[in-house]
């Protein structure tokens, strides 16, 4: 089963290679990480999308525990929480099919961010489902170049690991 | 007043109470060798880096203090490599200083530039490459805060050259912060009082006993709870002194080459008490059939453990030494007098044996006669190989930090080195390497370090011309067919001690072997016996690959 966790890391050189290395090293499946910085400079935060049985992501969540720059892990797939993700299409579009392009990115409020002559550059943010569908709903027209940034996600309600330690307490 | 980088790595390796350093120097590292010039620190030279990591691990082993290895960059620091996953896999607190090209130089290929945190990153609990004086200080406590709390374990400092050259301020010791690592999750009393009713419940318990136990200091704490409960113990290789193997509860060591009784006992008991052991596949074989009727109590210090081979009905994470003060006063003693006299009974009808023949040294024999003759008293490392699991089998070790050998990884050329680190650290100590002819020509260059600083460490070769252990496998299972394991050309093991001015003595016979021992033991200098054996003996008894542990071949 798929689990996403959320990580605090140190922000400091190397981190991201040390995780990245902890997943391979252990034989683990990443399926996507996005890290960036948080609201306090010296804090990352990853979203990490890791595919494996419940032994697995305890031993996934245990290790990346004992990374001595990883700061805290939360595994959330059980948890209510808002996804996003980024998705850049580049596809085929010729003015005959523009119009018809244009309804799908209204449809599911993705934006036209760039026109070249024969081409459009679609960009979209949604949860997973949405990402697929409008790459299902585009592939039609013949997609030239695909980018993604990977999930990011983020526990509804309060702050959510404060929430726990009260719970520990 | 501000020191060079040099100057503070010096004064914190002073102020972490360091007094020794196994080391090589170079290029990137001379302005610390400069400084080292001055140091009281002393510096035990080795004659390659992979021997500085591993005496640094023999000296951690023996002494329970951190070891400290130097290396110059590039090739300095990568052959250091084998040394650092030695230390890392038996969880062996060491710190390495590895020399680095100048901060701007990295990068662009320069001579002797190698990215050693890059290349050890899955080999070492943590790592730093100092990218400002200010920070070095800072960074060498915590370096040494982080090899031997928790979990111990390696630990790498890269220093580029002009850090070492560059100026700060110095203040020992920093202010340490952690935002992220602790190093321990702890037990609860309920999950004390679980297991305690767990051991007072059981009818057939068993005490599983790894290298944990020993960098925990617990071995007292271990004997206390047995003596109370009279629950037998089974130790890992790297468990052997925790639990006195003269002690009438001990089963020696179970696993791939363990005592019949330990893996019978184990196997048909009811309750497992795993304390610092981590279920390697060298002593569960198959984990299908492994203990099948057996709940699991699991002590140990790191939570990534609990769970990770088998399932643990009751985790107690936390130091071992700790855990087991809490539980000795609320175990209740089991009822286990049937139990005690079935394993009594395994002990009667399989102990470890071996057959004597006229004219033919047993190397079965020559390790037992290390034992009588050291008393059990010595420290000994061994190589890797059959040597290896003779040393285990028939050296019964009664203290911590007597046994010292390379576990998880297997690292042929570990026992020479790791008994100079050995020597190092207990100046007055008997100390054997128990060796094979082909381990300990993967290190034999460190009998000139063991000459040059006078270290009396023993060598005794278990010579079977043969890489021994691979060859039993090839008997066994691949129909005989030694394919590159006979190694036809051994030097003459006499002639090279004696070539680097240590004393070289050859054992043919049953009757030269308490001689030349008394010789050895006797001698100031560092000895090699080259102990010509039976050249096909095979180790047993022996799980074969992929067999439940009850099913063993010999013995
Ligand atoms: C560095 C390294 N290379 C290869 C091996 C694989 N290996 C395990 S035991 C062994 C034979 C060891 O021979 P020797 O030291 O003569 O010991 P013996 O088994 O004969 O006692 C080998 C090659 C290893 N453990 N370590
Ligand atoms: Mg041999």
């Amino acid at each position: 089963m798929r689990h996403v966790l959320a990580v605090l890391v140190e922000n400091q050189p190397g981190v991201l290679t040390r995780v990245a290395g902890l997943f391979s090293r252990r034989g683990y499946n990443i399926e996507s990480l996005a890290v960036g910085q948080t609201h306090e400079p010296s804090i990352s935060r990853m979203t990490i999308v890791v595919d494996g049985d419940d032994r697995v992501i305890e031993q996934v969540v245990k290790q990346l525990d004992k990374l001595i720059d990883v700061i805290d892990v939360q595994d959330i797939t059980d948890v209510e929480y808002v996804d996003r993700e980024l998705i850049l299409i580049k596809v085929n579009a010729k003015p005959s099919v523009r119009g018809e392009i244009m309804q799908i990115v209204d449809i599911f409020r993705a934006r036209i961010v760039d026109i070249g002559q024969r081409t459009l550059i679609i960009e979209c943010t949604g949860d997973e489902g949405k990402i697929r569908a409008i790459e299902k709903s585009l592939k039609p027209f013949g997609i030239l170049e695909l980018v993604r940034t990977g999930k990011i996600a983020m526990v509804r309600g309060p702050k959510y690991e404060e929430d726990q330690k009260e719970d520990a307490v | 007043m501000k020191l060079t980088g040099a100057e503070i790595i010096v004064k914190a390796l002073e102020a972490e109470g360091v007094d020794v350093v196994f080391g090589y120097p170079g290029g990137a590292v001379l302005p610390l060798y400069d400084k080292l010039y001055d140091s009281p620190i002393r510096h035990i030279l080795v004659r390659h880096e992979q021997g500085a990591a591993h005496a640094a691990d023999g000296y951690a082993r023996a002494t329970g203090k951190p070891g400290v290895c130097i290396a110059t960059s590039g090739p300095g620091a990568t052959n250091l490599v084998t040394g650092i996953a030695n230390a890392y896999m038996d969880s062996i607190p060491i710190v390495a200083l590895t020399g680095q090209v100048p901060l701007p130089a990295i990068g662009r290929d320069s001579f002797q530039e190698a990215d050693i945190t890059g290349i050890t990153l899955p080999i070492v609990k943590h790592s730093y490459l100092v990218r400002d004086v200010r920070q070095l200080a800072a960074t060498i406590h915590a370096a040494f805060h982080i090899a031997t709390t928790g979990r111990p374990g390696p630990v790498l400092i890269d220093l580029p050259k002009d850090i070492t050259i560059a100026q700060a301020e110095f203040e020992y010791p920093p202010q340490l912060s952690f935002r992220s690592y602790s190093s321990a999750r702890e037990y609860s009393p309920t999950q004390i009082y679980q297991a305690a009713k767990a051991i007072g419940e059981s009818r057939k318990p068993v005490l599983y006993v790894g290298g944990g136990v020993i960098s925990s200091g617990a071995a007292g704490e271990l004997r206390e709870f047995v003596e109370k409960t009279q629950i037998p113990v089974t130790t890992t290789l790297l468990g052997k002194g925790a639990f006195p193997e003269t002690h009438p509860l001990s089963l020696g060591m179970l696993g791939m080459h363990g005592t019949k009784y330990a893996n019978y006992a184990i196997s048909y008991s009811d309750l497992i008490i795993a304390a610092g052991a981590r279920f390697d596949d060298r002593v569960t074989s198959r984990l299908d059939t492994f203990a099948p009727h057996a709940q699991v109590i699991h002590i140990d210090i790191d939570p990534a453990e609990i769970g990770k081979n088998v399932r643990v009905h009751y985790p107690l994470t936390g130091d071992i030494k700790q855990v087991l003060k809490d539980l000795i006063p609320r175990v209740e003693v089991p009822q286990i007098k049937e139990w005690l006299q079935q394993v009594e009974q395994w002990k009667a009808d399989f102990p470890l044996s071996y057959t004597k023949e006229e004219g033919v040294l047993k190397p079965q024999d020559v390790v037992e006669q290390i034992w009588e003759i050291t008393k059990g008293e010595a420290v000994i490392t061994t190589e890797v190989g059959q040597n290896q699991m003779w040393a285990a089998q028939y050296y019964k070790a009664i203290h911590p930090r007597t046994f010292i050998s390379s576990g998880g990884l297997g690292t042929m050329g570990f026992g020479l080195p790791a008994a100079i680190g050995a020597q190092v650290g207990r100046p007055d100590a008997v100390v054997f390497d128990i060796a094979g002819d082909g381990s300990v020509q993967m290190t034999s260059q460190e009998l000139a370090t063991a000459v040059q600083f006078q270290l009396p460490i023993n060598i005794a070769i278990l010579n079977n011309r043969y890489l021994g252990m691979v060859r039993q496998w090839q008997e066994l299972f691949h129909g005989k067919r030694y394919s590159q394991t006979d190694l036809v050309e051994t030097p003459d093991f006499v002639k090279l001690a004696e070539a680097y001015g240590a004393v070289g003595i050859r054992v043919t016979r049953d009757e030269e072997m308490r001689p030349a021992l008394e010789r050895a033991i006797a001698s100031p200098k560092p000895v090699v016996i080259d102990f010509v054996v039976a050249r096909e003996e095979n180790v047993f008894p022996m799980v074969p690959p992929g067999e439940p542990i009850t099913k063993m071949l010999g013995g």
